[in-house]
């Protein structure tokens, strides 16, 4: 019995840490959206026509900023399930009393 | 040595796109540290304690491939052999990628193996545990010899430093980022780095295709260049190899591309393999190689795509040495068409899955050397800190033999067909003696070991003649498909004969192991009992498997 209350442990805190891969995502995506968004506003002339004359900065700027606040968005709705082991279960397709 | 520097192939990064270069290895190795104090058992370290969500070991399965191997190779060969190469992702991965979720899975995450050869040990012998263990090795630092070549090619064309130079730099970097974490951090990474890559092709695609006149322009282009028709279609310029820019015909694409090399690739390859055995239960583990069936139909829109824009786009691209080669085809874009800030997330994500590419052999070398050399055959019966620290042994010695083979790499025009090349001497027998294995219990132990090694014999036979003359094929690439096709056929009917003057095991055995026995965890059968159908890892493979066929049509 103790053995199995460890292994429980184990795998929440596993769980909680690799949930968060979410909020890794999210935050890094925010940030390098606003970056490249910003340089997308300020591109001269010459680096629009690098790209073919498709302003590509602003645009892939936006998008991975969107990208980062959908994870973000889906981490509140959905937040990491450390404190209480019976979502864990339900989450899951393990019996109850695995 | 020519320098990329010298020639033009440099890349001119601003501050801006070395701070998202920063941001991003910042992250990365701050993910390392925290799952670095987490990591308590070495169970935890090499399999990342069974506790993920399918999605996550999912996107880290095709991040996993996501390497050199994709990125720089498949681009390579969509510039030489034009839409062919879809082949290698509807044909060649997809429906073995759903075979693996939906019939081997059960008795690889069931058995509760912590490797591939460990799997072989359970169901044969120990001869044929150590030849798989051992040439397993030998083939992941080869490999991680090919992803530590494309990261010193970047670094190359970003710095102007000497390959030497690049390889080694490279090297010390992907050594940082696996001892700090541990595959539970490249899992996390790999992740990460999937998104990372992806919004650094989706804009070279977008404005490759703006310059070339959207998919109209590039075809009509490539119609009227030196690729001709025949790379603008999948199927029906196969009914002779002569006809189409591969040299291969159906017969060769379907047997031995798609059936065993990529069966062999995708159901064997512990690389791989290992990230579904981190999932948290065995539904998760089935559908982590068929969700990553998903994004994988859509990665060639931004490598082959990308391949055939370079070959319209970059004059004299498919030289046999220099900067020109087909292998450079996704540097030479990026210099061409991406402004500073998207240039940076492109060379970001490029080096990053380049790093998890190597990091992903060497963590299964690690792994394989630890579990299934060290301690099965040398230094039996230690504490488990022991087996952590030759781990993290093993995988200093694997990075410094990756540099190595790095030289080798070095020495092809077109990384794919070199690892082509190994998938067909070390994969191909494996997948035979497997799926034997697994589904006829009969199968005697001495089998297994005579049909592995003497399947391995007869590919690197085919190579050797290859190489000498002695037989002639009309590429690289098919010379590969037909040495998988004559280990696979070599490795069956040594299987068969052999099991008829050697003795079986007795089913007790066997339980877990081979199909129709049961005995694999909570009595899981092919046809998952899953009520969500979203969850069924059967109705998301056939799925997937239709998707594949019907990407075919447009481009048949």
């Amino acid at each position: 019995m103790a053995e199995n209350d460890q292994v429980d442990e184990k795998k929440l805190s596993a769980a909680a840490r690799l949930f968060d891969v979410r909020r890794v995502i999210g935050g890094l995506f925010v940030v390098y959206g606003v970056i490249v968004t910003l340089i997308g506003l300020f591109d001269s002339q010459a680096e629009i026509d690098k790209a073919e004359g498709v302003r590509i900065n602003l645009w892939m700027g936006l998008g991975m900023l969107v990208l980062g606040l959908l994870f973000l968005l889906w981490l509140r709705l959905n937040p990491p399930k450390t404190p209480d082991p019976s979502d864990l279960d339900t989450d899951d397709d393990r019996p109850p009393a695995h | 040595m020519v320098t990329a520097a010298e020639s033009g192939l440099r890349l001119d990064l601003d501050l801006f796109d070395y701070l998202i270069l920063v941001l991003y290895f910042g992250t990365v190795l701050g993910v390392g540290f925290a799952a670095r104090r987490a990591i308590k058992t070495s169970a935890d370290f090499f399999l990342s304690g069974r506790s993920l969500p399918a999605w996550v070991t999912g996107l880290a399965f095709v991040s996993a491939n996501l390497g050199a191997l994709e990125i720089l190779g498949m681009a390579a060969n969509g510039a030489q052999y034009g839409l062919l190469t879809l082949h290698y992702y509807w044909i060649g991965a997809v429906p073995a990628m759903v075979f693996l979720g939906i019939v081997m899975m059960p008795f690889y995450y069931g058995s509760k193996v912590r490797s591939v050869p460990e799997f072989l040990r359970r169901r044969f012998n120990r001869p044929t545990h150590i030849f798989n263990a051992i040439s397993f090795a030998v083939a992941q630092v080869l490999i991680a010899g090919v992803n530590l070549f494309a990261l010193a090619l970047i670094l190359d064309a970003l710095l102007g430093w000497e390959l030497w130079v690049s390889i080694l730099v490279g090297a010390a970097i992907v050594l940082t980022y696996i001892t700090i974490g541990g595959l539970s951090s490249a899992i996390y990474n790999e992740v990460l780095q999937f998104f990372v890559i992806l919004a650094g092709l989706i804009p070279l695609t977008i404005v490759g295709l703006v310059k070339v006149g959207g998919i109209d322009g590039l075809f009509d282009a490539v119609r009227s260049g030196p690729l001709g028709d025949a790379a603008l279609h999948t199927w029906s310029n196969t009914g002779s190899s002569a006809d189409n820019p591969l040299g291969a015909n159906w017969i060769g694409i379907l047997f031995g591309l798609g059936f065993v090399l990529s069966f062999g690739y995708w159901t064997t390859n512990f690389a791989e393999v290992q990230r579904a055995l981190s999932a948290k239960d065995m539904n998760a583990a089935r559908r982590t190689p068929i969700i990553a069936a998903f994004p994988k139909l859509l990665i060639p829109a931004v490598t082959v795509i990308p391949g055939l824009i370079a070959v319209i786009t970059v004059k004299g691209l498919g030289a046999d040495e220099g900067d020109l080669t087909y292998n450079n085809a996704i540097p030479l874009l990026m210099r061409d068409l991406l402004p500073n800030g998207v240039l940076g997330v492109a060379v970001t994500g490029l080096l990053a899955s380049f790093m998890a590419g190597m990091a992903a052999n060497v963590s299964g070398f690690n792994t394989v050397f630890t579990y299934d050399i060290w301690q099965a055959y040398i230094k039996k019966g230690r504490s488990d800190e022991y087996y952590l620290r030759i781990g993290r042994y093993a995988t200093i010695g694997g990075v410094v033999i990756g540099i190595g083979t790095a030289f080798i790499a070095s020495g092809y025009g077109n990384i794919m067909e070199y690892i082509q090349q190994l998938f067909s001497l070390f994969n191909a027998p494996l997948f035979a003696t497997f799926i034997v294995g697994m589904f006829w219990k009969r199968m005697t132990p001495w089998a297994g070991f005579w049909s592995l090694v003497l399947g391995f014999i007869a590919s690197l036979a085919l190579y050797v003649a290859y190489l000498t003359d002695a037989i002639a094929f009309n590429s690289a690439l098919e010379q590969s498909f037909w040495g998988a096709g004559v280990a696979f056929v070599t490795a069956v009917i040594v299987a068969v004969a052999v099991t008829f003057f050697t003795p079986s095991k007795p089913d007790d055995e066997l339980r877990g192991l081979v199909y129709g026995l049961g005995g694999t965890s909570g009595g899981e059968v092919i046809v998952s009992g899953e009520k969500v159908w979203w969850r069924n890892p059967v109705v998301l493979g056939v799925t997937a498997v239709v998707l594949a066929l019907a990407l075919y049509i447009p481009v048949w």
